[in-house]
């Protein structure tokens, strides 16, 4: 089976219940996306399928078949992604664990959304759970990226 | 001359996560995977544990020679109970580590798992600390005959007198209950066995790698130099992988028994359910205070559930006994008489969460100044202003020296920032119209950086404390500093580099901190106690230091000055108020560069803070929203006030989240019910509000960085800010609250009982 | 937390999807659409289907489509597709307001009303919006084809009358056009499931109330409309007071669901505040 991740095509061969965020780690060697809880509550393996952005334990990686798939690794090209500057200008992560989720949480939600208020990214970005930052160094730089990404 | 300290500079760790290119333990490859087998009851015997045909697995009979768990210290009775690594005749908590099995793939080692048939004869379970001090409670550890694992008390002399001379006495029972630390990172280790040399390296999500080698090694009775413990980029910890996990024990003994690579990753279940719980602890403090509200003297009664073993290296005395020390916090309590005692249930060891004790106590001591408060018409701000201490040192009752803080000044910060007038006319007119606002302070003052001193009071076999760094600078003026210290989330690659850039003259660029490896570092005792800042920061400066000086003597004769006109800075050693200047870089080339070390063992310092909470509680749903929070912290020098601030708010989120949302719940036979995080739960972006921060500095001669610690102090204040507002808002009702987290159920039943 | 093996099928029309439910069912096959309440199930494996028919490359399941008053929603609608306006009336409304209750983005990206109902559970909002609209489901089975309504549908916790081989087709809501209506859940944090919500619907005809539909849900075994609440609106005018009076006859007229987090008295009086709310919200 072909997974398309990040325009790269993976040839895998995985049972029907190895979950997309597992294929991702063991069989396409992308560990960026993690896994916090296996039941669709923390969003630490949140990737993006098709444009939207979904909870990579939740589905089976035989279901993102034909998909295209994004994870953290495919963020940054020369430079680092907007998203991923903001984070690291605005100290919005410490131990990391939890970051890659909320980076494609956060774009995948700008770019269906690029108008979105400070209001509606608070509701996407609960979302997701941290625990080491508390949220707001979280919300300050995804603030500044929807800015940024706004103005392309 | 540009200096580095004090600026928030961003993080040298940021570019690899932020790639996603972070090196987690679970990231590891690995040919084979283990899983445990867990009790599924909290107390009886193993009749059986039968592994269908083909299925690799270890029980207790397989692991003869391998020592238990078992930390020691020598005071107070403590009773050094002991847990073998996989649990032999006996269950004692629900999810206690049976049998181990072994399987090519995470998915077939759980189907493995699940097909071991496992016989038990139950027994009776003890749940909570109040059934198992019953006479007729079974006792849970053979040999003892109680279930207290460790008692202590102390009176001082005048406690008495002051007790019966009081014009006011004024009680507060709190309870606080069961925690986790809930790391988005669960535990993991991965053990590979090379053939060739014979040593395994441990790769794993350990707070102290050195610690967890000489356990490992001492448990198995292999040599420590055989063991190589590496702890990679680990994804929180927060105390709960300070604790040795029972099950890296096995899986190295696996690895070598079987000479391969073996991982274990465990999932949230296991996490919730085995992995080390917190602060089940309930505290009764009476306060005797005279007329004009001067504490005359006070009592407090602690009881903490420890749990079924002892965490190592703390023991199960840890949280009682930082109780029963600690508890005057940053009050001048003259006359003090405690009791504390640590009570052995059937339910998953209690071992250290970020703050340990220090929530609890913070919560029964902010409880009784607020009622004292009430009851003797002061307002809870004058009641803590006539009674902080205010002159430094100061030794408490327990003999713990404060040193120089701040904690009427950080209050007084605090109070200005909430604008409580405003608040109060903001209370009254919603009071009017049905709503109940209401603003809770706590103040309180946070042990960090305390060294081996401090443990040895303790009476811990293992006294951990001290920090070595080792420095060098290479020819080309490049530093690379070692630490025993091991951070998950703190940014200590980042601050280190700004203390030792300074001290050096270059720019933190130019060094690379190396921490994690037991290879490559000198022994440490890793992060934990909010002391990696303080005491290997304080390692850092005093090898840089021994570097500076070899500089400056060096450049001294480069330039043909005195060292005491040489300045180090920008790169270079100028002479000063000349232009005669040599670079660094050209010295370290010269002298093919310079190695030092520094060790650091301090005595302690305490760091202060004021929280102030703004909440409203909604009597229709129960529910709490915390509108507002402030923190005025002084933790000395800030070395990198960026990073302070996320500790702060990481901390105060936590301590949100003990306060409305998180506990771990067990029914009345030791069962579990908060095993996945729909029941247990954290905070989201919703629930943490913006958290304001101010920032004092006093500077104590107690720490030679000036910094003191941080790590902690969020999780210590908060929740009885929260608490504190919560019993303001609902004081019109009658109602009053003790217990966290104090969630709607709670709420409605106090209005219920109000009524 | 990995889930038990599984054989895995996709079909791509819905007969080939029946023609496998029906095979399969016998053998533990069960249908997979959205996967955000059956896979954590698999993960803790409470449940261990032997087969899982994968519907979400099945043609035709998804659409929605509104006409003479009722909205049909196919079964593989996301709640994503119905967090923008797809028809008009009441219904139009309190559709994308609802759904912004459900989880959050990602959950709602995926998850299907259809799955939300035959997954029947008992804090589910779009259990309690066709419970409380006396909305149907069109089912398709070896059997041939049957519509169930709502009173029907929902028979206990997380239990339904779709028959293992059955495939649940799409859902028929009324439109209600003119209609007030009002929602209010209550949860521990925002997106959980509820403890309590209501859903109220009403036309004002000279002055006063009538045909009111008035539902719980998250406080009993399955999500019902409570006629004593009904009754207590029915013929009336709007006001605090007569809203107050329907909530205490919806607190009294409670079976309420208890656990270790919830006495009945305090699911009761979650109710009666849902309730008040959802009211105050219909005439905001």
């Amino acid at each position: 089976m072909i997974l398309d991740v990040n325009g790269h095509a993976y040839e895998v061969e995985v049972e029907p219940r190895r979950t997309l965020a597992d294929a991702l780690r063991k069989d396409c060697g992308l560990t960026g996306t993690h896994v916090g809880c296996e039941h669709g509550v923390c969003g630490a393996c949140t990737v993006i399928v098709d444009g939207e952005a979904i909870r990579g334990c939740l589905m089976f990686a035989v279901q993102a078949e034909g998909a295209k798939i994004r994870t953290v690794e495919g963020l940054a090209g020369e430079t680092l992604h907007v998203m991923q500057q903001e984070f690291e200008r605005h100290h919005g992560l410490q131990c990391g664990f939890c970051t890659p989720g909320f980076l494609l949480l956060a774009v995948a939600a700008l770019e269906q959304a690029p108008e979105l208020n400070d209001a509606q990214l608070l509701d996407v970005l609960a979302a997701n759970l941290c625990r080491c930052t508390g949220y707001q160094n979280i919300i300050k730089a995804v603030s500044a990226a929807a800015r940024r990404m706004k103005e392309g | 001359m540009k200096r580095w300290t004090g600026r928030p500079i961003t993080r040298f760790e940021d570019n690899m996560l932020l790639r996603g290119a972070g090196r987690f333990t679970a990231d590891l490859p690995s040919p084979k995977y283990m899983r445990f087998v867990r009790s599924p009851i909290a107390a009886g015997k193993i009749e059986s544990c039968v592994a269908p045909e083909g299925v690799v697995m270890i029980t207790a009979a397989d692991l003869e020679g391998v020592g238990a768990i078992a930390p020691m210290i020598r005071k107070f009775g403590y009773v050094p109970i002991e847990q073998t690594v996989l649990a032999r005749d006996v269950v004692r908590y629900t999810g206690e580590p049976v049998a181990a099995v072994i399987a090519d793939s995470e998915e077939e080692a759980e189907d493995f798992a699940d097909s071991v048939m496992l016989d038990f004869r139950p027994g009776d379970a003890v749940v909570t600390a109040a059934e198992s001090l019953l006479a007729r409670a079974p006792f849970i550890h053979p040999g003892m005959d109680s279930n207290v694992v460790v008692r202590t008390a102390m009176t001082t002399p005048g406690h008495q007198a002051a007790m019966a001379g009081a014009a006011h006495l004024v009680r507060a029972k709190i309870r606080s209950r069961r925690q986790s630390a809930l790391p988005m990172e669960t535990r993991a280790g991965h053990a590979a066995f090379d053939v060739e040399t014979g040593r395994t390296t441990l790769t794993c999500t350990a707070q102290m790698p050195h610690l967890v080698r000489t356990a490992i090694a001492g448990l198995l009775g292999m040599d420590e130099a055989d063991l190589r413990v590496i702890a990679p980029d680990v994804g929180g910890g927060f105390g709960q992988k300070m604790s040795l996990a029972a099950e890296y024990v096995v899986l190295v003994w696996a690895a070598r028994k079987l000479r391969t690579t073996i991982a274990w990753v465990e999932d949230r279940r296991e996490n919730l359910m085995a992995s080390f719980h917190s602060r089940d602890i309930e505290i009764a403090v009476t306060g005797a205070f005279d007329a004009d509200g001067r504490f005359l003297a006070l009592s407090g009664d602690v009881t903490a559930n420890v749990g079924a073993y002892a965490p190592y290296p703390n023991t199960a005395a840890v949280e009682p006994l930082m109780s029963f020390t600690e508890l005057p916090g940053p009050y001048d309590v003259k006359e003090y008489s405690c009791a504390a005692r640590g009570v052995i249930t059937n339910t998953c060891v209690s071992a250290p969460y970020r703050g340990v004790a220090r929530p609890a106590i913070t919560l029964a001591m902010e409880r009784l100044m607020d009622k004292a408060a009430v009851v003797i018409g002061l307002e809870p701000a004058e009641i803590r202003r006539r009674n902080l201490v205010q002159k430094f040192p100061h030794t408490t009752p327990a003999g713990l020296v404060y040193d120089d803080a701040s904690y009427t000044e950080t209050m007084a910060a605090a109070l200005r920032a909430a604008d409580v007038p405003g608040f109060r006319a903001r209370q009254r007119d919603a009071l009017a119209a049905g709503r109940y606002l209401g603003l809770g302070i706590s103040t309180f003052c946070e042990r960090t950086g305390y060294g081996s001193a401090a443990f040895a009071a303790r009476g811990m076999d293992i006294q951990p404390g001290w920090e070595n760094v080792d420095m060098r600078m290479d020819a080309s003026g490049k530093v690379t500093a070692r630490i025993g210290a091991s951070p998950h989330g703190q940014g200590l690659r980042t601050t280190l580099a700004q203390i030792i850039a300074d001290t050096l003259g270059i720019t933190p660029a130019e060094v690379t901190v190396i921490h994690g490896d037991t290879d490559d570092t000198p022994y440490g005792w890793g992060t934990f106690a909010s002391r990696s800042l303080v005491i290997s920061g304080g390692a850092s400066l005093i090898a840089a230091r021994k570097i500076r000086a070899k500089l400056i003597d060096d450049a001294a004769e480069m330039l043909e000055a005195a060292a005491a006109d040489i300045e180090l800075g920008d790169g270079f050693a100028r002479v000063a108020g000349t232009d005669r200047a040599v670079a660094i870089a050209a010295i370290a080339g010269a002298k093919n560069g310079f190695a030092d070390e520094g060790f650091y063992d301090p005595l302690g310092t305490f760091s202060n803070a004021t929280h102030i909470a703004i909440v409203e509680v909604d009597v229709g749903t129960c529910k709490v929203k915390v509108e507002k929070f402030v923190v005025a912290e002084d933790a000395g020098r800030l070395i990198n006030p960026m990073i302070v601030d996320g500790q702060i708010h990481g901390g105060v989120a936590q301590g949100i989240a003990n306060a409305l949302l998180e506990e771990i719940v067990y029914d009345e036979t030791g069962n579990i019910l908060t095993i996945s995080l729909a029941d247990f739960l954290a905070p989201t972006a919703h629930e943490i509000p913006p958290i304001e921060v101010l920032h004092r500095e006093t500077i104590s001669a107690a720490t030679i960085t000036g910094a003191k610690g941080i790590g902690e102090g969020g999780t210590i204040g908060a929740p009885a800010a929260v608490l504190n507002a919560i019993n303001d808002a609902l004081r019109p009702l009658g109602v009053e609250i003790d217990e966290m987290p104090a969630t709607p159920a709670r709420i409605f039943a106090a209005l219920q009982a109000a009524r | 937390m990995k889930t038990c093996g599984f054989k895995y099928h996709r079909p791509e029309s819905v007969a080939a999807a029946v023609a496998l439910l029906g095979a399969l069912a016998p053998q533990g096959g069960r249908i997979l659409a959205g996967g955000q309440s059956l896979v954590p199930m698999m993960a803790y494996r409470m449940a261990q289907p032997g087969h899982l028919i994968d519907i979400n490359r099945v043609a035709g399941l998804a659409g929605v489509s509104a006409g003479a008053g009722v909205l049909r929603i196919g079964a593989a609608a996301r709640h994503a597709a119905l967090a923008r306006p797809v028809c008009g009336g009441a219904l139009g409304a309190m559709l994308p307001h609802i759904a912004g209750h459900i989880g959050h983005a990602p959950i709602r990206n995926r998850g299907t009303f259809g799955g939300s109902l035959a997954n029947a559970d008992p804090a589910s909002e779009w259990c309690t919006l066709l419970a409380t609209l006396d909305g149907g489901v069109e089912v398709l089975g070896p059997a041939g084809e049957r519509r169930i309504a709502a009173a029907a549908f929902f028979n206990g916790v997380m239990a339904t009358a779709l028959r293992d081989d059955e495939l649940l087709m799409a859902a028929h809501l009324p439109v209600l056009q003119g209609y007030n209506w009002g929602f209010y859940e209550v949860n521990r944090r925002a997106g959980d499931y509820a403890m309590a919500m209501c859903l109220v619907a009403y036309r004002r005809v000279d002055g006063v109330m009538t045909d009111v539909h008035l539902g719980i849900g998250g406080a009993e075994a399955f999500p019902r409309r409570l006629a004593e609440a009904e009754f207590a609106l029915n013929g009336q005018p709007v006001g605090a007071e007569i809203f107050a009076r329907a909530a205490d006859a919806a607190a009294a007229g409670l079976d309420p669901m208890t656990d270790h987090n919830m006495s009945a008295d305090f699911r009761r009086h979650l109710v009666r505040t849902a309730v008040a709310r959802a009211l105050a919200g219909s005439v905001a």
